[in-house]
């Protein structure tokens, strides 16, 4: 795949190979996956999505090999380059790459990733010459566990390093993800010749090469995104006056916010078809007491809190009293590792290189890098970015030992906080704490085979979930929906993906594997609510101010902690409670002071029974929430609010499924719990039919 | 109902700003100082052979304005009274003997911290003894009880405010922990007996009690004699109370800093570990970026405050509208629309708070594997009982095996994260606790967070220049001179906060000259200059770089951007002193050069040369003109 912008003018290509549904994922959770590339095929488009997204003007084109077919212009004009077919030349991302890539043929002969290689830097170097160095990118994604063909003339390497000198001349780079589970039966020999050549491009032509085993990680790997990095800071690393280390600072970690959407209006008339739609939000500043009079910008003036008092300060006062440091990046000293906290980071990772091209810098950081690591030591820094910067910054410097030749070393640099920023609060230790919070030695071998059990980093296995390789599963549904949303507009939300799924939840297989430890674990541990307290489960939900809290401890509890009483001498309540829900909801669905009791009934009642189910350990309150359910249906029954009830039991299983609680769905079939129907309540949506098979049609078609 | 069931999965109270950025507002404090002032306490301490004297009252005095100063800061919400006991005066609402309740002009006795509050209780120990004076309130044979009489008068004090909405608290700074030790008899059991029957109202009113018992050098403070009954102490919780002795005065000082403040949690969470067993966390900042407070405007007239009116316009039409209920993303040309529910059910890709994922080596957790300070998280049985055993056991096995991190995701619906719960051991030193036992939930990046840098300025074909091990070795060098060893994380305040609110007491208080505020993160000047320190750099600078290398010339390759500007500022010097500037702008005949021409004034003289035509003109003019 290929792309290119006009204005920041990128190029990328990505190369795939599909002969094997297994060379991509596990092929032993393939049943369970569905067939592996289609769901590869949605990841694929994800990423041509992303690029949509944020560079409109990107040129992306698609090559495969591997396949039946072959399609391409250099066979066209000298032959050779069988198995490889262009599906898409390169061009502006649109709707139909996406749909081409979305419905990619599945490879069945052995593949060639060097054919590939050439074949997609021939389309590019047709294309665009030497322009847009540095912006062509071309990405492989390949098992790599297929032979490579014996070049005409000379040895692969050589093959390797005139493709990498073409590749430097036209500012090309290439990316390798290669994708290979674990205990694969692929010949051993072969596999690492691949791998010695892939390690070749990363040698002559600076290529990237990441191995991954999960989709997850291919996934989170398949960099679309290519930022030009900006330095935050050029100039002097001063180890004292004297003797100063040139270095660039750029940002190492910076987050991916959500995309700010813009506000729709709907004002437009829908035959303007230059309408923007967009809002614009005005701020207007008034007096307190008079909502008539708006005061011009140049009469405000900035007040800042000082205890109860505002205290005025004028721009220009405020800039001639402000604290205003020189630019500079001084060393204050080296340290013992084990004086930095990691929990002291406060934010973001910059990293410092020593300039590019100056051999004396880079030495002189590799020297203190390497003397770092040896010693176990890390280097605090005063940092003023830029002149006129309001602040300093104190962070500290730690080594990053580059293990790749032709990669220098380099720092990572953490801000650390400042005296006002640490709060002391003081904490029990745990060994003051009494008996009963105390683990056991049965207790604490559990808890150690647990902790051993899931264990994510296996030596024998690469990293699981590792950051570098994990993608934001927000961001990732969000561009999904965005998708299914241009296609079909008013296109539900779906749940979340399998693949993304790894990311939120732990891995089912393994506890499955550990099923008796787990138990043991469980039965050794006792947890239960506390029965002394009453439970404020909504907390979970939704905010629950303090007096709110207080007040849900007791129906019928008023400011003064006298309960109050209507004239028939029960209690009022106003409040679900713990102990006896359904007669809660009755008697406040029997109150009479006021319409809004029912409606507050009602929701409470159905935010308290999403509790139970929610909360329930396996199981033990699906009963209570029956009655609850039951309650809520006899109420809606009464009151004629059919809809009320549909909707939420609709909503309700619903939810059950997508979190894996489908067995109280279950446990509903069996209490033979049903929609309202129109003989019930004659507003109601639902036929006797649709009610009773409502939950039977809706389990999960697995 | 549609939009109730949206409302169930809204976490609302979730504002990642307010919650990084500072504390959120929860229940505000009220906090009596009640601060003895007895003789004793006046007594001069010697400091570990520190030259000044100081005593206990001065201690208490210290940590007080401390604490006000922090509190003006960053929760000016609370209100606070400071009140003395054993005083030869009294003002107070009561009438009673012996106790003062220290006020300043414009403030009620319990209100929030002023700037003259502050400025002038920072002076109080001066004037004490001639404006308020010392006694001794318990005396035998006399029925006054200034212990008694100090409980009284706090609780009056913090009658206002609900309990509900309110944190109400009385701090006793005391050196004497057996204040009836004078008085013999049936006088005594009775005197106990009111104090007494005094703090358990109080407390039963919502006000928490608490002791900060400053112990003589020569004798531990004895909680058992009065004080455990007054605060209602019992068994383990006295052992968590005593203080150790205090050795140094600073040691005290801190452990009465950190009592000073009630720790506040952010929220309270559930950490699913395995099969449905969740247990019950707090979570705490212990970490924020503290930032100077909130702007509010003034008309600058009256000073007063304005408020802000928001409205929403139609761009297309220019009418007023509400808030719209929908949002919309150009994606394909199209406009693609959600609805606020929609996008929030996007965000929440997981329900419940925090799931466990499984447990890594540390050495997995790297350097810049951090996006924003951490939360800290500590184990509460209210709710769910058996929690902090089975925090307890994990936090164990955590620390043993390997000093293994747990990996979990963080379902909060604003921003879903990727965790990583680092288990920190208790570290305390005679000062008190300095890392509490916990864990550290420290937010992890994504893999569209990280950025490759590395490979960037990668070089081709060439292996990269390493140090040699000599090179190494004069670092190593270096790095032994230049150690800080007692370097701990806080020990800077922030010059551009202190700075900020320096001036701003300044001005509260109408104060002409602005202070002066040191810059603490300067390097150290002095040290650096020791010869040690001097030749180690000097021996590190020439095995790197030479000897007579000349540092500035090796920026061998001045970007090809550089070169460019430079050479385009020379030329237009050139061609700039061909045009008599004055005078075409004085007959304005700029307008009949070329843009190119105009150019070659603004490069001449390092102006901004963006724009168009008559910005350009416009620029050349009013440069001419102040020349």
């Amino acid at each position: 795949m290929f792309l290119l912008l006009a204005r920041g003018e990128e190029l990328q290509a990505l190369i795939a190979s599909f002969r094997n549904p297994s060379l991509l994922f596990h092929s032993d959770t393939g049943p369970k996956l569905g067939s592996a590339l289609p769901s590869h095929a949605r990841w694929s488009s994800i990423g041509v999505q992303i690029n949509l997204i944020y560079n409109k003007n990107d040129e992306v084109g698609v090559v495969l090999f591997g396949t039946e077919g072959t399609d391409n212009e250099l066979t066209r004009e000298v032959g050779g380059y069988e198995h490889v077919l262009v599906l898409c030349e390169s061009k502006v991302v649109d709707g139909d790459i996406l749909d081409a890539v979305q419905r990619l043929p599945r490879g069945t002969v052995p593949g060639d990733f060097i054919d590939a290689i050439v074949v997609g830097m021939d389309m590019m170097i047709k294309k665009f010459g030497v322009t847009n160095k540095g912006k062509k990118r071309i990405c492989l994604i390949t098992s790599a566990r297929e032979p490579i063909k014996e070049p005409y003339e000379g040895t692969k390497e050589d093959q390797i390093d005139t493709i990498a000198s073409q590749m430097n001349a036209h500012g090309m780079k290439l990316e390798s993800i290669v994708v290979r589970e674990l205990a694969s039966n692929a010949n051993k020999n072969i596999m690492d010749e691949n791998d010695h050549l892939l390690s070749r491009f990363s040698k002559k032509a600076g290529a990237r090469v990441v191995y991954v085993e999960d989709p997850t990680s291919l996934l989170g790997a398949f960099r679309t995104r290519n930022i030009s990095p900006v330095t935050i800071f050029r100039g002097d690393l001063e180890l004292s006056p004297r003797v100063k280390i040139k270095v660039w600072v750029y940002k190492k970690t910076s987050e991916e916010k959500f995309p700010t959407l813009k506000k729709y209006s709907d004002k437009a008339p829908s035959t303007d078809k230059f309408a923007t739609h967009e809002i614009k939000v005005d701020y207007e500043y008034k007096m307190a007491d008079d909502t008539v009079k708006v005061v011009p910008p140049e009469q405000r003036i900035k007040g800042y809190r000082y205890g109860p008092q505002v205290v005025p300060i004028s721009s220009a006062e405020l800039e001639a009293i402000k604290f205003k440091p020189e630019k500079s990046v001084k060393l204050l000293g080296f340290t013992s590792v084990s004086n930095i906290l990691r929990h002291y980071y406060m934010k973001d990772v910059n990293i410092f290189i020593a300039e590019p091209g100056n051999k004396e810098a880079t030495l002189a950081v590799s020297a203190l890098v390497r003397a770092m690591k040896k010693m176990n030591k890390v280097a605090i820094l005063r940092c003023v970015w830029r002149q006129g910067q309001g602040n300093v910054v104190v962070g500290v410097l730690t080594p990053n030992e580059s293990n790749q030749e032709n990669i220098p070393d380099s720092f990572y640099f953490n801000v650390l906080p400042f005296a006002e920023d640490v709060r002391e609060f003081q904490f029990r230790s745990f060994s003051g704490l009494p008996a009963s919070c105390q683990p056991n030695q049965q207790q604490q071998e559990a808890s150690d085979k647990l902790v051993m059990m899931l264990d994510l980093a296996q030596p024998e296995k690469s990293e699981d979930l590792r950051p570098d390789f994990t993608p934001n599963p927000v961001l990732e549904r969000f561009h999904h929906v965005l998708e299914l949303k241009s296609k079909k507009p008013d296109s539900d939300i779906p749940s979340l993906d399998k693949t993304l799924k790894r990311i939120i939840e732990p891995d089912s297989k393994i506890l499955l594997q550990n099923r008796a430890l787990i138990d043991e674990f469980c039965k050794l541990f006792d947890v239960k609510e506390n029965p002394k307290i009453k439970k404020s489960t909504r907390r979970l939900w939704t905010k629950t101010s303090s007096d709110g809290e207080g007040e849900s401890a007791q129906g019928g509890l008023n400011d003064h902690g006298v309960p109050s009483f209507n004239s028939e001498g029960k209690p009022i309540v106003s409040q679900i409670g713990d102990k006896t829900p359904a007669e809660d909801f009755e008697a406040m669905m029997a109150r009479r002071d006021g319409v809004e009791w029912v409606n507050k009934a009602m929701k409470d009642m159905k935010s308290f029974i999403y509790d139970l189910v929610e909360n329930s350990y396996e199981g033990d309150a699906y009963s209570k929430a029956l009655d609850c359910l039951i309650a809520l249906r006899k109420g809606c029954i009464v009151e004629q609010e059919p809809k009320q009830f549909n909707d939420f039991l609709r909503q309700l299983c619903k939810f059950c499924r997508e979190k894996d609680l489908a067995s109280f769905c279950k446990f509903l079939v069996s209490k033979q719990i049903m929609l309202i129907t129109k003989a019930e309540a004659i507003d109601s949506d639902a036929t006797e039919e649709d009610a009773i098979n409502f939950l039977v049609k809706t389990e999960p078609t697995t | 109902m549609e939009e109730d069931l949206d409302d169930l999965f809204r976490d609302d109270d979730e504002d990642p700003e307010s919650e990084f950025n500072q504390d959120r507002e929860y229940s505000k404090e009220m906090v009596v100082f009640l601060v003895d002032a007895s003789p004793p306490m006046f007594a001069a301490l010697d400091d570990g052979g520190d030259q000044h004297e100081e005593s206990h009252f001065h201690v208490a005095l210290d940590c007080i304005s401390q604490s006000l100063k922090t509190r003006i800061i960053g929760r000016s919400n609370d209100e606070v009274a400071i009140c003395f006991f054993n005083t030869r005066e009294k003002k107070n609402l009561q009438d009673l003997n012996g106790v003062f309740v220290f006020n300043v002009a414009e403030r009620e006795h319990l209100d929030r911290p002023t700037a003259r509050l502050i400025k002038e209780f920072d002076c109080i120990e001066e004037s004490f003894m001639h404006s308020i004076g010392s006694v001794h309130g318990i005396m035998a044979g006399s029925r006054e009880n200034s212990l008694y009489n100090a409980l009284w008068v706090g609780q009056a004090l913090l009658r206002k405010g609900s309990s509900k909405t309110t944190d109400k608290r009385m701090l006793i700074f005391t050196n004497e922990d057996d204040p009836f030790g004078s008085i013999k008899g049936a006088a005594k059991t009775d005197m106990i007996r009111t104090t007494l029957q005094r703090a358990k109202d109080a407390q039963e009113l919502g006000i928490s009690i608490e002791l900060l018992p400053l112990s003589r050098p020569d004798e531990e403070f004895n909680l058992s004699i009065l004080y455990a009954d007054l605060l209602g102490l019992e068994g383990e919780d006295i052992a968590q109370y005593i203080p150790s002795v205090g050795e140094k005065l600073e040691d005290m000082k801190g452990q009465l800093r950190k009592r000073m403040f009630k720790k506040r949690k952010i929220r309270r969470i559930t950490f699913s570990i395995v099969n449905g067993i969740s247990i019950e966390l707090n979570t705490y900042a212990l970490i924020r970026p503290t930032v100077p407070g909130s702007i509010t405007w003034l008309d600058s007239v009256t000073n007063l405050p304005l408020k802000a009116e928001r409205s929403f316009i139609c761009a297309d039409t220019g009418a007023l509208m509400q808030e719209p209920p929908k949002r919309f993303y150009p994606y394909k040309g199209k406009n693609i629309m959600f609805t606020t529910e929609e996008l929030s059910k996007i965000k929440r890709v997981s329900t419940g708070h925090l799931h466990l994922l499984g447990f890594k080596p540390l050495s997995c957790l790297k350097d810049y594997h951090n996006l924003r300070p951490a939360t800290f998280v500590y184990p509460s049985d209210e709710e769910i009982v058996g929690s902090t055993c089975i925090f307890i056991a994990l936090y164990r096995s955590m620390l043993r095996l390997e000093r293994r991190f747990a990996l979990a995701f963080y379902g909060s619906s604003s921003q879903p994260h990727m965790v990583a719960l680092v288990a920190q051991d208790e570290v305390t030193d005679s000062s008190g606790q300095l890392e509490p036992p916990g864990m550290h939930m420290i937010y992890l990046p994504y893999s569209d967070d990280i950025r490759h840098v590395e490979e960037l300025h990668m070089d081709t074909n060439v292996a990269t220049p390493r140090a040699s091990d000599d090179q190494i070795g004069k670092a190593t060098a270096l790095m032994k001179r230049i150690d800080l060893k007692d370097f701990s994380v806080c020990q800077f305040a922030n010059p551009a906060l202190q700075r900020h609110y320096a001036v701003l007491q300044a001005l509260a208080l109408d104060e002409d000259e602005m202070p002066e505020v040191s810059d603490e993160t300067l390097p150290d000047e002095q040290g650096m200059a020791r010869p040690g320190v001097v030749n180690a750099l000097e021996e590190f600078k020439i095995s790197v770089y030479g000897e007579n290398y000349d540092y500035e010339a090796s920026t061998k390759a001045e970007s090809d951007a550089a070169k460019k500007r430079k050479a385009a500022a020379e030329t237009a010097a050139m061609e700039c002193a061909y045009y008599d500037w004055a005078e075409l702008c004085e007959g304005g005949k700029l307008n009949g050069l070329t843009v190119v021409e105009l150019k070659y004034y603004l490069n001449a003289h390092n102006l901004p040369v963006t724009g168009k035509k008559e910005v350009l003109i416009n620029r050349i003019m009013n440069h001419i003109r102040k020349v």
